[in-house]
């Protein structure tokens, strides 16, 4: 059914951005180590082939490969035996330039193990359960190649190390998920209104900045400030003054206008779509930007900049809300609308403002997101959940809970992957949040009488 | 313009298996939401562990269909009683962030490669697992009219979904037409006024949460009977959303309600969807504007607008009552 064909489509390009999202949580290093791996095994298969086809003749079918390490210096007198059908085994060492041969005569299944002691120091199977594995001979006098990727190891990188270089993935994330989380409190705190529509403002961004950069052609750094700019007056003051200001003139309830913003997500994200198409695109500037090594930790350049940035906006924000007249007036809103309203505070004019602060700061997260990961249509809705696991965590409505639940949903997500698989991470912050929920259900920060 | 065809695809959505699992699910809201008041958002959560109950016991432990039902059932109340511990002390707008959490912890957990041996992955499981249920099928051929068309199997699955429906639907009335029933809208409407004539609205709150949970699951098993599979990335909080304006359109807490709510979304969307396409390949719109393969995201567009008006100008649904139920309750 077409239905269903929408939905998988989404699914698909939403596992691609995870699956890449993934590749770069564990870290240019790996991805390092990968690269030197494939160049020595392309190394190694060349010069096979030219063996192979010399010596295809004289014997009817061999099993072959050729060990190398990382660096593709050749690894020699490690054994490795054979096990096929009716009792056959075989045993052989590698040569001098790595390379081994076993002879069969007939078809079957072989298992070939490798001895993984007699590998030096430091070398190890890059994929530890691959120790044995099978060669399906279906036909006798085509050679099969046998691979044993070898490298240092995931293990190699200690555990301080990947938790060091998790730590700051996980700041920034945090960071990401707080500047979207700010706002959607704030909004949350003056008007009650649960926006399901926040990540599409994410989005919003991150397209004004795709296209402002690529196909206007402005520089990113002039692209990304007025992306957020524009997400602030669109996303912020006219989704204000024409969608919710008019609904809570009508006196809509707060439920009634969850349900309106979850519509309006609906309609904003397949409207991304249409435009946009459903791959996740780079921005032309910066794409493939080398990372820099700071101790044991591996960040580029772009990521750097964009979070000192977001630290900025942040602590701008804050004081917004500590020390300007209408900072104060927004958290007397939040705290009792009536008696704010009644001491002279126009309620209106102060919604309007925390939601063109809101949007500026999820439009400015949507930014960080496309700048150092690429944008898709999909982008707002990944985060959204974690988004609200962030804001629930620190307590609905408090505007410094948010940034400390933002902090540890970040940090909890990627820290998780030292114990659990990386695709399971964000199952885990949401089980945490669950569990918090039961201990403390006001939040860390929250306060008691909000949450009966 | 192909009409007879649009016709014959519109009328076959609108009683077909679609609607069967939507009207399920929005049924099971419909307790939640309509009668109780409580914000569920992981419905989709309950038609996965529903599709799954199904799915893997006969297919990777070999038990019988009869047995799957069970686990199925048995599983819904576990996931229900999970959900419920922690969350329905608690305000409504923290039991719709930590059901919609719920339910894409379950899907994550369904997709993940680490679990690829019993769950099946991000493909999900494709197997003969129906068998039992399609060997009781005594139609041997499908129905052939000009206007509805459906091959053998499907005809057998509308049939009984469509009785199941019916079934639950009366059991749905006999509760709600109870005491039970107006003790439970009485939750919604007022919590403190019921606690204070010393009834235990937790407990009651949890009834209804299983209750709507296991009819939710039981949408689950038609709909992975139906297709003779399983895929967990149709069980996204997309499901849910859809489940929730099947039962606004049709109107909260009015037992037919969620019925009318299906047949009439799923001939918008069908009609809408049938139309376009034709519209579009016949070139009555140009390429440039709507592409055939964009014919789908124009349809979930229109949806999300349409929930909006709806919310907006019409939120007691086409049938509701607006003092039975307004939506404006305190959040």
């Amino acid at each position: 059914m077409e239905w269903e064909f929408t939905l998988s489509y989404l699914s698909y390009s939403k596992t691609r951005s995870r699956e890449r999202a993934s590749g770069r949580i564990l870290g240019v290093r790996t991805l390092r180590y990968a690269s030197l791996l494939l160049l020595s095994l392309v190394a190694a298969t060349s010069s096979v082939a030219l063996s192979s086809s010399a010596s295809a003749a004289e014997t009817p079918t061999k099993l072959y490969g050729i060990l190398t390490d990382k660096d593709g210096a050749a690894l020699s007198g490690i054994r490795i035996s054979v096990a096929g059908p009716a009792g056959f085994t075989a045993e052989v060492k590698t040569g001098a330039d790595g390379a081994w041969e076993v002879p069969i005569a007939t078809k079957g299944t072989f298992a070939v193990t490798i001895n993984e002691d007699d590998l030096p120091e430091g070398q190890a199977l890059t994929d530890p359960t691959k120790v044995t594995i099978k060669a399906n001979v279906f036909m006798l006098g085509v050679d099969l190649r046998m691979l044993f990727p070898i490298g240092p190891g995931v293990e190699q990188a200690s555990l301080l190390v990947r938790s060091a270089q998790l730590t700051v993935d996980g700041i920034i994330l945090g960071l990401i998920i707080g500047l979207a989380a700010l706002g959607l409190n704030l909004i949350f705190g003056t008007t009650g209104l649960t926006n399901f529509a926040h990540g599409e403002i994410l989005t919003f961004a991150g397209l004004l900045t795709y296209y402002l950069s690529a196909i206007v052609n402005l520089p990113v750094l002039l692209a990304a400030p007025l992306a957020v700019v524009l997400s602030a007056f669109i996303a912020g003051y006219l989704q204000d003054k024409y969608l919710w200001k008019p609904l809570r003139r009508r006196g809509t309830g707060l439920i009634a206008m969850l349900v309106v913003s979850i519509g309006f997500a609906i309609f904003l994200r397949y409207f991304f779509l249409f435009i946009f198409g459903g791959d996740t695109r780079q921005l032309p500037q910066y794409a493939g930007q080398a990372g820099l090594e700071l101790g044991p930790v591996n960040i580029t350049p772009k990521s750097i900049l964009t979070t000192i940035f977001g630290i900025i906006f942040i602590i701008l924000a804050t004081l917004w809300l500590l020390r300007t007249r209408m900072g104060k007036a927004s958290r007397a809103v939040a705290d009792n609308p009536a008696l704010a309203s009644a001491s002279g505070i126009d309620v209106q004019k102060v919604i309007l403002a925390v939601w063109v602060l809101g949007a500026a700061l999820a439009g400015y997260a949507g930014v960080i997101v496309t700048i150092n990961q690429g944008v898709s249509f999909l982008m707002g809705q990944d985060m959204l959940l974690l988004i609200f696991a962030a804001v629930t965590l620190g307590g609905l409505g408090t505007a410094n809970g948010a940034l400390v639940g933002s902090l540890i949903i970040g940090l909890f997500v990627q820290l998780s992957t030292l114990f659990i698989p990386t695709e399971l991470k964000y199952v885990g912050a949401l089980i945490v949040l669950i569990l918090i929920l039961v201990v403390r259900p006001q939040g860390i920060l929250g306060r008691k009488e909000r949450i009966g | 313009m192909d009409f007879l065809f649009i016709i014959q695809q519109t009328l076959g959505a609108t009683i077909g298996v679609n609607t069967i699992i939507f009207a399920l699910a929005a049924i099971g809201l419909n307790m939640h939401f309509g009668y109780t008041g409580l914000l569920n958002f992981g419905q989709a959560g309950f038609l996965a562990i529903g599709a799954y109950s199904v799915a893997v016991p006969v297919i990777s432990f070999g038990l019988p269909l009869w047995v799957a039902f069970l686990i199925g059932v048995g599983n819904s109340i576990l996931f229900a009683l999970l959900l419920g511990v922690p969350t329905l002390r608690l305000r409504a707008d923290y039991l719709a962030i930590v059901t919609i959490a719920a339910a894409e912890i379950v899907r994550q957990i369904a997709r993940s490669a680490t679990f690829n041996e019993w769950l099946g992955g991000s493909d999900g499981i494709t197997g003969k697992f129906g068998k039992d249920f399609f060997d009781l099928n005594p139609f041997k051929e499908g129905l052939e009219t000009p206007i509805l068309r459906f091959n053998a199997n499907d005809l057998w699955v509308v049939i009984t979904g469509w009785a199941l429906v019916a079934i639950i639907i009366f059991v749905m009335w006999l509760m709600v037409n109870s005491p039970w029933g107006r003790l439970m809208r009485a939750i919604r409407e007022d919590e403190d006024a019921v606690r204070s004539l010393g009834k235990n609205v937790y407990l009651y709150k949890m009834q209804s949460l299983i209750i709507g949970g296991v009819i939710g699951s039981i949408g689950g098993f038609v709909y992975a009977l139906s297709r003779q599979s399983v895929q967990p990335d149709n069980y996204g909080t997309a499901l849910t959303f859809f489940a929730y304006t099947v039962l606004i359109l049709g109107g909260a807490a009015r037992v037919f309600s969620p019925i009318v709510g299906a047949m009439i979304f799923w001939f918008l969307i069908v009609f809408i969807e049938q139309v376009l396409r034709q519209a579009v390949t016949n070139n009555l719109i140009p390429d440039w504007l709507i592409g055939v393969n964009q014919v789908g995201q124009i349809r979930f567009m229109l949806m999300g607008i349409g929930l909006m008006l709806l919310m907006i100008f019409r939120p007691q649904g086409i049938f509701g009552d607006k003092k039975e139920l307004a939506l404006d309750a305190k959040a």
